[in-house]
């Protein structure tokens, strides 16, 4: 009855030995080192007996801080997978001419551009905006915790399957080869029978639930939790921008997830929403992507908005210009983000009036951000600027931005888009916008915010390497493909008939070289300053003399962040108290009410991304066994009543009078 | 998290929550039953046009979404000091950009491009 085929076909669904990509020598070579580095570790962490400690602290810790740092390793370690799959593209292009094949077949290149936009987006810039968001903000309104701290555990795990499946791809079948937003019908079943769009529709589908969540967590904090007397114009810009990021993930991730479903459904159930035939339409698909699509590159760029003027009003020395006009811009750019989409596809036939509706909207975005860009402007004016490291990132974008803002208004138009449309200017001008504001941002922030989470300031002499290999290499990577786009040469191409073109790609090499050397002095940066943290370290609690209420407590913070829920009365809240001699309480704590720790975020993940795998393959039994687990622990975890304890009063007297110690070293030495 | 928070928090929700009760409950159940017999009735029947059946459905399931969020998730314009109602009305805003835009562009290119749908109808 049961032969061994049908039985192999039950338990494997469609994955078979040749599903694993062992004739791809670069794969394989990879996978080894992977495989190494990956024993490696697990070793090194047995030999030091650190699992429990992990598992204790950090995997199952609900405090806001420390998943924000988890979130900011992941998006670290997904920025080197997402570079490898930048670097090999730009080799590849640089070699393919006069006939050359470069190194990477056709099957494994498209796999590669569509694996790095993807990650960099979804799994890199994400993960570290949303760390920095769940680190700062309860910090910077003065709440001990975000709203829902299980939620928050639960989010950070999605979001690490999601990355999780897309790993897997890489060893285990092969990734989409559709470009990062799969397209139909391309994505569909009849021109992408294999495994690859399937890994991209559930590491998202996975990924963006924990996305979604952590947005319902991050809005209902701040709109919740402030301290007494933060009025909402009160509050930092940053937790501004984060109000409004989170404000549009609400709005936009379920329009993803629905869009996702229906592609989903085409390709498992054989409907046709997206099909050429029997009344799909495929265009449907691509409108509804970019409804989604535009609010989330607004998702990324609104926080870096916050740590620029964050950085610019501390290392200026002043007061933020135009505090009012910078949260009505942010919201004012909140709302036309929803009106915007369609110039992601002028070139689809709309006509006129569509497109120049959009095309108008598109150009109206820049007044709003223009204005953001004078109000840093004069924020800088007749300020007593230092240039430390965040600044320096500050001011690397201010020019940078405003190249990419100007070809973005170039592209806007439709008649200049009908001519570069898919070209290699589009991919210069949204590097430019991504690494220029979001990526630049981000290290401004990592570099600003690092000493409030560790301790210690991260070392400067690297971190200038970093920036400078940074900066110059991106300039070298990305001006080329801006003559090269208007020369007419269009994105993901593997081979190049015309050598002319060749000495373009080599110096895009030689920048994203320039990059990985950036990188490179990156991690270098880290550890360093973990060697010399005793140098670095920084006692008072507020390294960079700034003006918001995360650097009213002391770095690190306590678990409890403050001993006593500070009153505001100021934008600058910190600044505020410091100008009045604030005194730190010394007397009277109270035992504090705290979340406890669970793991069960990490296993409903888990059980998720063995889901999403069995949906991948086809195996039905594991993806209904997984399901029916999930729901198992989700509904288990309701009748887990040890959900919070008391920081005893003792504990937090010895935690502040150790602060208070450290405090009157620092004020002696 | 702080408990002070939270305790504030339920207390102005149950103070100015008029239709938590079961009054309110019993009126929203019965609004809901109606308006679910009702499209129910005409589909059996067949009576009316499909087209202005399916427009019928439509027009019901708004009065019913209404009337689930008056009576059984208790929106009023002060609920949680009035934060619903802000997210309620920025909902109502997205959802119609995204639907009258998406009908918009998609009329407008199935107008000027091949309409891909109605090439099955022809013989």
């Amino acid at each position: 009855m049961f032969d061994t085929a049908n039985l192999t076909k039950l338990i494997f669904g469609r994955l078979t030995l040749e599903s694993l990509p062992l004739h791809e020598p670069i794969i394989v070579g990879t996978f080894a080192m992977v495989a190494l580095g990956g024993l490696a570790l697990f070793g090194a962490l047995t030999y030091f007996r650190l699992w429990g400690y992990l598992w204790k602290e950090w995997f199952t810790t609900v405090d806001h801080k420390r998943i924000g740092i988890m979130y900011m390793v992941l998006g670290i370690v997904m920025l080197l997978r997402g570079f490898a799959d930048a670097l090999m593209m730009r080799l590849q292009q640089a070699i393919a001419f006069n006939g050359s094949e470069g190194y990477l077949n056709s099957h494994h290149y498209d796999q590669v551009f569509t694996a790095h936009g993807v990650i960099m987006i979804f799994f890199v810039a994400m993960p570290l905006v949303t760390g920095l968001m769940n680190y700062v903000v309860p910090l910077q309104i003065g709440a001990r915790d975000v709203s829902f701290p299980f939620l928050n555990n639960f989010s950070f795990w999605m979001t690490t399957s999601g990355a999780v499946l897309v790993m897997c791809s890489l060893f285990v079948g092969e990734f989409a080869r559709t470009g990062w937003l799969a397209y139909p019908p391309l994505s569909n079943l009849s021109y992408s029978p294999d495994v690859g769009v399937d890994y991209y529709i559930w590491a998202l589908q996975v990924a963006g639930v924990g996305t979604l969540l952590s947005g319902v967590n991050l809005i209902c904090t701040i709109v919740k939790m402030r301290a007494p007397g933060m009025t909402m114009m009160k509050m930092p810009v940053f937790t501004w921008t984060s109000l409004c990021t989170n404000v549009l993930i609400v709005a936009s991730f379920p329009v993803l997830t629905a869009v996702l479903a229906l592609l989903s459904l085409d390709r498992y159930v054989g409907t046709n929403f997206f099909t050429n035939d029997f009344g799909g339409d495929p265009m449907m698909y691509v409108n509804l992507i970019w409804i989604w699509g535009h609010p989330e590159v607004y998702i990324l760029i609104l926080p870096a908005f916050g740590i620029f003027s964050e950085v610019t009003s501390t290392f200026s020395g002043k007061r933020l210009f135009g505090y009012t006009s910078m949260v009505y811009a942010t919201v004012v750019i909140t709302i036309l983000s929803y009106l915007v989409w369609l110039h992601h596809f002028f070139t689809m036939g709309s006509g006129a009036s569509v497109n120049s509706f959009f095309g108008i909207t598109t150009m109206i975005i820049s007044i709003p951000t223009g204005a953001k860009m004078f109000n840093w402007l004069f924020t800088m004016y007749r300020g007593r600027i230092r240039f430390e490291l965040p600044m320096m990132w500050t001011v690397a974008f201010m020019l940078t931005f405003v190249i990419g803002g100007m070809t973005g208004v170039l592209l806007a138009v439709p008649p200049a888009d009908f001519v570069l449309h898919n070209s290699l200017f589009l991919v210069a001008h949204f590097h430019n916008v991504i690494i220029g504001g979001v990526l630049f941002g981000l290290f401004a922030g990592i570099a600003y915010w690092f000493p409030k989470a560790f301790g210690f300031k991260l070392d400067p002499f690297w971190g200038k390497m970093s920036f400078w290999f940074w900066t110059v290499g991106f300039y070298f990577a990305f001006m080329p493909l801006y003559v090269l786009g208007l020369m007419g040469v269009t994105r993901r191409l593997r081979t190049f008939d015309d050598p002319s073109l060749q000495i373009w790609f080599i110096i895009a090499g030689i920048g994203a070289f320039m990059i990985l050397l950036g990188i490179a002095s990156f991690l270098i940066q880290i550890a360093v300053s973990v060697l010399r943290r005793e140098q670095l370290v920084d006692t008072t609690g507020d390294p960079w003399d700034a003006r918001t209420l995360e650097w009213a407590t002391s770095s690190p913070p306590p678990a409890y962040n403050f001993a006593f829920t500070p009153v505001i009365h100021d934008n600058d809240a910190w600044w505020d108290m410091k100008r009045r001699f604030y005194a730190r309480p010394l007397t009277g704590f109270k035992a504090i009410h705290m979340p406890s720790n669970t793991g069960t975020g990490v296993i409903l993940a888990g059980l998720s991304t063995t889901m999403a795998f069995g949906l991948i393959w086809y195996m039905w039994w594991m993806a209904a066994g997984s399901f029916v687990a999930l729901l198992a622990v989700a509904i288990g975890h309701t009748f887990n009543y040890h959900r919070s304890f008391h920081i005893p009063a003792d504990e937090v007297v010895s935690v502040e009078r150790a602060r208070t110690e450290l405090l009157a070293a620092g004020a002696k030495s | 998290m702080s408990s002070e928070v939270h305790a504030h928090a339920d207390a102005h929700h149950a103070a100015d929550d008029h239709a938590g009760t079961r009054q309110g409950q019993l009126i929203g159940f019965g609004l809901s039953v109606v308006l679910t017999a009702i499209p129910f009735l005409l589909v059996m029947n067949g009576s009316l046009d499909k087209q202005v059946t399916a427009l019928i459905i439509m027009a019901f399931a708004a009065v019913q979404v209404v009337v689930h969020m008056i009576f059984f998730l208790h929106m009023n314009t002060k609920a949680e000091g009035g934060w619903s109602m802000m997210a309620l009305i920025f909902t109502i805003i997205m959802v119609v950009i995204a639907l009258s835009g998406s009908l918009w562009v998609m009329h407008h290119l199935t107008t000027n491009m091949m309409p891909v749908h109605e090439m099955g109808s022809t013989p």
